[in-house]
């Protein structure tokens, strides 16, 4: 279970232009992911499509202390990666929508993204295999002697599929410069962790592989940002892997399609009053005088209109040419 | 009483090896356990323990000895105490020549279609890119993948090879052999048993900017790791809208083996041909193995690249070039011929060539195409070939329903009906889990009968 705000340790004073980023960052998250939610609603975004809602604080605060060059790779729930890692909001939007706009050209979808300029490796439909993928990327950094580490996100649900620990045998076995962050939003799709994982202290999960791993309040992005400051540390001096247990929470369904008949409302909008990431970043810098209602309505009205320009692009972009079908099957040899 | 000591098999596919050192002499007093000598297989050196006691009474084979038979008699242990011939004189000066004649052990059982005989040898000189005068050498097709991934690897710092025993073991095939001196550790890299993991993690090191041949000890074993090769490897690229290249090699061998039953004997062809955004290659000769494992290593793509046990140890010529490439995507016609096309890939070549020997005997003239590449298939050269022979007889050492024959057919019918004077038929393996009984796998691999009865079939009343 996420914890609650009481539990949270009291932030030493913040960084003024820091926090401001960082809570102008989650805000377009969560705007975005708002808006997604609508266009779905509309029919203008299609099949699958999760939201990132209420996690916003784990990418955020992990962006926050990666190097140029370092590499991103998760499942499926992707959109705020790729917003963090400074992929275009139109481009993302655009390809939620199946339009030529899209990252992918339309040919990818919500689950399905890639940014090779901001060192985004997608974007992953199959629960867990972007770990193996992300270790290999990790391999990759090693055998080229460049300094970048891989980190490599993955949910709850997917800490149980087999290819996660072979995954960490050999990440751990070759030293290889991987951070693993375990998002743990409590569900997978419906299972709530108690009913699907036998030891569901996640950051566990790498005793036997000798990977350290520690347990983060991932809905308070300063807390997730100097936990990432030493995970990174770590793998980049050449120590191995690291595990990164981020408890956090997802206010949505698993996909827009979920009945959520298997939790409670309350307990929704009990972690959103108590333990919400973006109002625990507000309310901390409102206390510490570093910015005013007005300045934080300055930044929202901002946001909005960033996603808004975002979704006209996305539903004006016209659909790939129907060309576009026979393309990118192959690499010409 | 004597007991005779016989040349063991010592891997599945075993035929004979060179008794490389006798470690006992004669005279000795051996004991159940004892290493009494090293034997040279086409994989490894292998040491022969003593299973009976006694003394070692007479050696019959002598050391340095090279294709010793299977099953033959290489030295005869007396029990103690006998009267035994012991002190007659070694053999080592009657020789090199094992006395073979000897053996009332009968000879494992040869299934038709499972030991090749001499298989009629491909004509040098087919491949228009070899010049004229090229020289050829003989190369063992384990050599030929080997010398590919060596060229590959001094040619290109980003070539490495990942797998089960592919360093210190030195390939459970011999395939690699050699690769981890010329190249150490960091490129030639021995991964635990956990196909689906290092399938995984050699895709993500492809995104990052390397070309991993990726190595399954059989592709028996991918199965464990199939939607890393197809999901993640296959699919990425166009999901990306053409970012995420994936330059990958996953290489093993494929299909029977011998005697090992139904889960480490399927044809797989049929299944990752099927795949948009994988190439899927089979080769049968050497020259084939080593030109399309090179331009396979240098493809963007992903690429299945299916070997065959049984052809490892065999030897074919290879030209003598810097770096002899050969195109992914070109079928080689193997032997010209007017009457009927019988088209195969990887060891079913080598039967459909000793098939063409035994037609041209009853005056049918085959012609016979090697696919070489499964996926983008050559249909080209099938139609062409059709065409002119009016007849086709596919050969695939996989299953009928849904298999490689059915796609070739339904093409054949679809572009080249008119031609056809007889309906395509498809040789295969028997729609069963592959049995290990040795008449029952026999029964149920296709082999060289099978392709002239379809071959006599579809040719009746020529």
């Amino acid at each position: 279970m996420a914890k609650t705000s009481s539990a949270r340790q009291p932030v030493p004073k913040l960084k003024k232009a820091e926090s401001i980023k960082l809570y102008r960052e989650m805000l377009l998250i969560r705007r975005f992911e708002e808006r997604a939610g609508q266009l779905y609603g509309m029919g203008k975004i299609a099949g699958f499509c999760h939201l990132y809602i209420g996690q916003e604080a784990v990418i955020t605060g992990m962006q926050a202390c990666l190097s140029d060059g370092d590499q991103i790779i998760t499942g499926y729930r992707d959109h705020g990666h790729m917003l963090a890692c400074g992929m275009d909001p139109r481009g993302v939007m655009a390809e939620l929508t199946g339009r030529a706009g899209g990252y992918s050209r339309g040919k990818g979808g919500s689950m399905h993204m890639f940014s090779r300029e901001k060192n985004f490796f997608g974007g992953h439909g199959i629960v867990g295999a972007q770990v193996p993928i992300g270790t290999g990327l990790g391999f990759a950094n090693k055998y080229k002697e460049n300094p970048a580490v891989s980190v490599t996100y993955f949910g709850d649900g997917a800490a149980n599929q087999g290819q996660v620990y072979e995954a960490f045998n050999m990440a751990s076995l070759w030293k290889l410069p991987v951070v693993y962050v375990i998002e743990n939003n409590m569900y997978a799709m419906g299972t709530s962790l108690y009913r699907h994982a036998s030891q569901t202290a996640l950051y566990k999960r790498g005793i036997s592989f000798q990977i350290e791993g520690e347990a983060v309040d991932g809905m308070d992005v300063y807390a997730v940002k100097r936990a990432g400051e030493k995970a990174m540390r770590h793998a980049r001096s050449g120590k191995g892997p690291y595990i990164l247990e981020m408890k956090t929470y997802r206010y949505r369904g698993h996909s827009m399609s979920d009945p959520a008949k298997y939790r409670k409302r309350e307990e929704v909008d009990d972690i959103r009053s108590h333990a919400d990431p973006i109002d625990g970043l507000k309310a901390l810098m409102l206390e510490q005088e570093m910015v005013t209602e007005a300045d934080l309505k300055q930044i929202d009205k901002e946001v909005r209109a960033q996603v808004k320009d975002a979704a006209e692009f996305a539903l004006e972009s016209p659909e790939p040419d129907p060309a576009e079908l026979w393309t990118d099957v192959l690499k010409e040899a | 009483m004597s007991v005779d000591i016989l040349m063991p098999a010592l891997s599945p596919t075993m035929e004979e090896g060179r008794l490389a050192k006798w470690l006992k002499a004669e005279g000795d007093i051996i004991t159940a356990g004892d290493i009494i000598a090293e034997i040279e297989t086409d994989k490894a050196t292998m040491e022969v323990e003593a299973v009976d006691e006694g003394v070692l009474a007479k050696i019959l084979i002598s050391e340095g000895t090279e294709g010793v038979k299977v099953n033959s008699v290489i030295a005869v242990l007396a029990e103690e105490g006998d009267a035994v011939p012991a002190a007659q004189p070694s053999s080592a000066a009657e020789g090199a020549i094992a006395p073979v004649d000897k053996t009332p052990v009968a000879e494992p059982v040869a299934p038709a279609g499972l030991v090749d005989a001499v298989p009629p040898r491909f004509v040098p000189g087919h491949d228009p890119a070899i010049p004229d005068g090229t020289a050829f050498e003989d190369v063992a097709v384990r050599d030929a993948l080997r010398d590919a991934m060596a060229e590959e690897m001094r040619r290109d710092e980003t070539v490495f090879v990942m797998g089960e025993e592919v360093a210190e073991y030195q390939g459970a095939y011999k395939v690699t052999r050699g690769l981890l001196e010329e190249f150490g550790s960091r490129r030639v890299v021995d991964t635990p048993i956990t196909e689906h993991g290092f399938a995984g993690l050699g895709v993500g090191a492809a995104f990052g900017g390397l070309r991993p041949v990726v190595e399954f000890m059989t592709f028996n074993f991918a199965m464990q790791a199939i939607d890393q090769i197809i999901n993640s490897a296959a699919k990425t690229l166009y999901m990306s809208g053409g970012q995420m290249g994936c330059p990958i090699v996953f290489r093993g061998p494929n299909g029977a083996a011998s005697r090992v039953a139904a889960q480490h004997s399927q044809d797989y062809a049929a299944w990752y041909g099927h795949v948009p955004g994988l190439k899927v290659v089979a080769p049968y000769d050497s020259a084939d193995a080593k030109g399309l494992l090179k331009a396979a290593i240098r493809d963007p793509n992903p690429v299945v690249f299916l070997e065959h046990e049984l052809l490892y140890g065999k030897s074919y010529p290879v030209p003598q070039l810097d770096d002899y490439i050969v195109p992914i995507g070109k079928a080689a016609v193997k032997r010209t011929g007017t009457d009927v096309t019988l088209v195969g890939y990887s060891r079913m070549v080598g039967f459909a060539l000793e098939a063409a020997e035994v037609l041209a005997e009853k005056g049918i003239s085959a012609e016979v195409i090697d696919l070489r590449t499964i996926r983008p298939l050559d249909f080209d050269t099938i139609v062409e070939s059709v065409r002119k022979t009016n007849r086709l007889v596919t050969c695939e050492e996989g299953w009928r329903h849904m298999g490689v024959g059915a796609e070739i057919a339904a093409y054949v019918t679809e572009h080249a009906f008119d031609y056809l004077d007889a309906p395509p038929l498809r040789v295969c393996q028997k729609d069963v889990p592959l049995p290990y009984a040795a008449n029952l796998e026999a029964l149920s691999l296709p082999g060289v009968d099978d392709i002239l009865a379809a071959a006599l079939a579809v040719c009746e009343g020529l």
